[in-house]
């Protein structure tokens, strides 16, 4: 029992931290841009595909992590600024309901994109996952993929974002933004800019967050709703722009979805839902939303 | 009178292209399947709000006629159940979802979609997971019919429905009630003013439109015969969204004008290009939603404007 405990703990860790990554790129350009980008799963599941193809070119073991970082840039930065530039730009000022369904076409295309260039069979690489080997934990042999990587990549990525939001100038004229366009605007900054790098940083963790969970999983079609579905409800549960709050409640589903998997597996897809939804009951805006302004 | 020559000329098309073709009387139920669902959609996008996941109707109306039909014979008495289940669904989830907007609104409802996918995929002792269930044909009205009797009697069923629901939802957008919903979009505040719960108007609005979209996939449930969980996936979802925009949301004929062009398109292109299927929908999406187009009604009346029918 206390094996199992310790085994369901470890999933969850790692699986929030896989969660996390996507999760804060998702609330990060919401906070910015105002928008909710339906296809950023689609960026992960893409990011994911090319990390297990890269992993598979190089062939090396130990050039594998690089191949990870690879792909997430790739994708951030190819797909990031087009979809930015060529379609978000587009609707910034539509209403709501026009950018949703802009944003969901765009998962309708990027999933069949996906599916023409990578094909319908699952894909599995794990190369990177026997490279860094495994280590025993309180009696569980575990991988120190899961174990170290996957949870330190997630606290970097908080602790860097959060230092660059708040300690740099590029950072706090993001923040700058987020709070008044047209202030941050009247005093000189390029909001196009602006908006344009943060797109650009969340598809890249998006990204991350896919090139990360290729070695664990195996790869088919539709991982990028279920990855948007997923990380929706932990940006929502958090309150929508919360970048520490998306941290916590990452944790907090990715810990309850792995406890269900050992002790209820028939509920496991259900639970990360059902804690959204008692959260959302009791406070409609999130656990650490609220309606002050400041959303980064 | 002038607003029932369309729907005339409507039935009409439908009764002679059913008439023509026989694989078209099977091919046009579907599509007036979808029309009901669909007719759900815009009623929401009237109050500026889209549901990204009222595919789960449609499965709970499909899964409602499968489970019942061991029990009952009757083909009316399987819409009818199928009906009260997807209602009863609708106004659940309805309490919860009405309370949010925009983003919320659309994103919680594909979240529920999907949950209720997962789980008719993974109870597999309940639902025969990704097999679905197989569905035995029941009677209509007492009448056990076969081949083209039963194609008939179905597509007359969907064709009767499909003109019951137009008219109660165009009579109910008339309404103060309809107007209220419309007011959503344009003002919540200002409605609240006026001491009418916008929640509450929407509320009725998103239970008619689980009450169609259960009715839709009951139909569709007794044309094919079998019910997967692929009734209730994303895809399928995004496919009803799609519709409503093709058809347009200015007039309930939208829906149905849409489910037909659809279906009868889907024949052909989803076979010819079955990896590229959700890609042509998306562009396609795209184009109109940029264009701000008013979808396939909005070409028709610029085309009665021009012809001179209409001013």
């Amino acid at each position: 029992m206390g094996l199992l405990f310790l085994l369901a703990a470890l999933d969850g860790l790692a699986y929030a931290a896989q969660v996390f990554l996507v999760a804060v790129g998702l609330t990060l350009v919401f906070g910015v841009l105002k928008i909710l980008n339906v296809a950023h799963g689609s960026l992960f599941a893409i990011g994911a595909y090319l990390a297990s193809t890269l992993v598979g070119l190089v062939g090396v073991p130990w050039l594998s992590l690089l191949a990870l970082a690879m792909a997430a840039l790739a994708v951030g930065v190819v797909l990031g600024p087009v979809i930015e530039r060529g379609l978000l730009a587009r609707i910034y000022e539509k209403e709501h309901v026009l950018q949703l369904l802009v944003t969901f076409a765009l998962l309708m295309i990027l999933e069949d994109v996906q599916k023409l260039v990578w094909g319908v069979q699952p894909l599995f690489e794990d190369a990177p996952v026997r490279l860094l080997g495994q280590v025993e934990v309180g009696g569980i042999v575990y991988t120190v993929y899961q174990l170290l990587l996957l949870p330190g990549v997630a606290l970097l990525v908080l602790v860097v974002l959060a230092w660059f939001l708040r300690r740099t100038l590029l950072g706090r004229t993001i923040v700058a933004v987020t709070h008044d366009r047209e202030a941050a605007e009247a005093i000189g900054i390029d909001s196009r800019r602006v908006y344009l790098l943060t797109f650009t940083i969340g598809a890249a963790l998006a990204a991350m967050g896919g090139a990360l969970a290729a070695p664990t999983t195996s790869l088919v079609p539709g991982i990028g709703v279920q990855t948007i579905v997923l990380s929706f409800a932990v940006v929502a549960t958090a309150g929508l722009g919360r970048i520490e709050g998306a941290a916590a409640t990452a944790l907090l589903i990715g810990l309850g979805r792995s406890f269900a998997v050992y002790f209820t597996p028939e509920l496991e897809v259900v639970v990360p839902y059902l804690l959204m939804v008692a959260v959302l009951l009791v406070r409609p805006a999130g656990l650490f939303g609220s309606t002050e302004l400041r959303r980064v | 009178m002038r607003r029932l020559l369309p729907v005339a000329a409507a039935v009409g098309l439908l009764l002679l292209l059913a008439g023509l073709q026989p694989w078209l009387r099977f091919v046009l139920t579907i599509a007036l399947s979808t029309g009901l669902a669909v007719l759900g959609i815009a009623m929401l996008l009237r109050a500026g709000q889209v549901s990204f996941g009222h595919a789960l109707y449609v499965a709970a109306g499909a899964y409602a006629v499968a489970f019942a039909r061991p029990h009952t014979g009757e083909g009316l008495l399987l819409l009818l159940l199928a009906g009260l289940v997807a209602t009863g669904l609708g106004l659940l989830v309805g309490l919860f979802v009405t309370r949010y907007r925009d983003i919320f609104f659309g994103m919680l409802n594909l979240a529920f979609s999907m949950v209720g996918w997962s789980l008719l995929e993974k109870l597999y002792g309940l639902t025969r997971g990704t097999d679905g269930i197989r569905v035995a044909r029941p009677t209509l009205l007492g009448f056990a019919l076969e081949g083209a009797a039963w194609e008939w009697a179905l597509f007359s069923a969907a064709l009767a429905a499909a003109l019951l629901a137009g008219a109660l939802v165009a009579s109910y957008l008339r309404s103060p009630a309809g107007e209220a919903l419309g007011a959503i979009k344009t003002r919540e505040t200002r409605l609240e003013f006026a001491g009418i719960s916008a929640r509450r108007v929407l509320l009725q609005a998103y239970v008619v439109s689980a009450t169609l979209a259960g009715l839709g996939g009951a139909i569709g449930a007794l044309a094919t015969l079998h019910v997967t969980p692929l009734l209730a996936y994303w895809t399928h979802s995004g496919e009803l969204v799609f519709v409503a925009i093709l058809g347009g949301t200015g007039n309930v004929l939208g829906p149905f004008l849409g489910a037909v062009v659809f279906e009868l398109v889907r024949v052909h292109a989803a076979a010819a290009f079955p990896d590229a299927w959700q890609m042509i929908l998306g562009l396609v999406l795209l184009a109109i939603v940029l264009a701000a187009a008013r979808g396939l009604v909005g070409l028709l009346d610029d085309l009665a404007v021009r012809l001179g029918w209409r001013g």
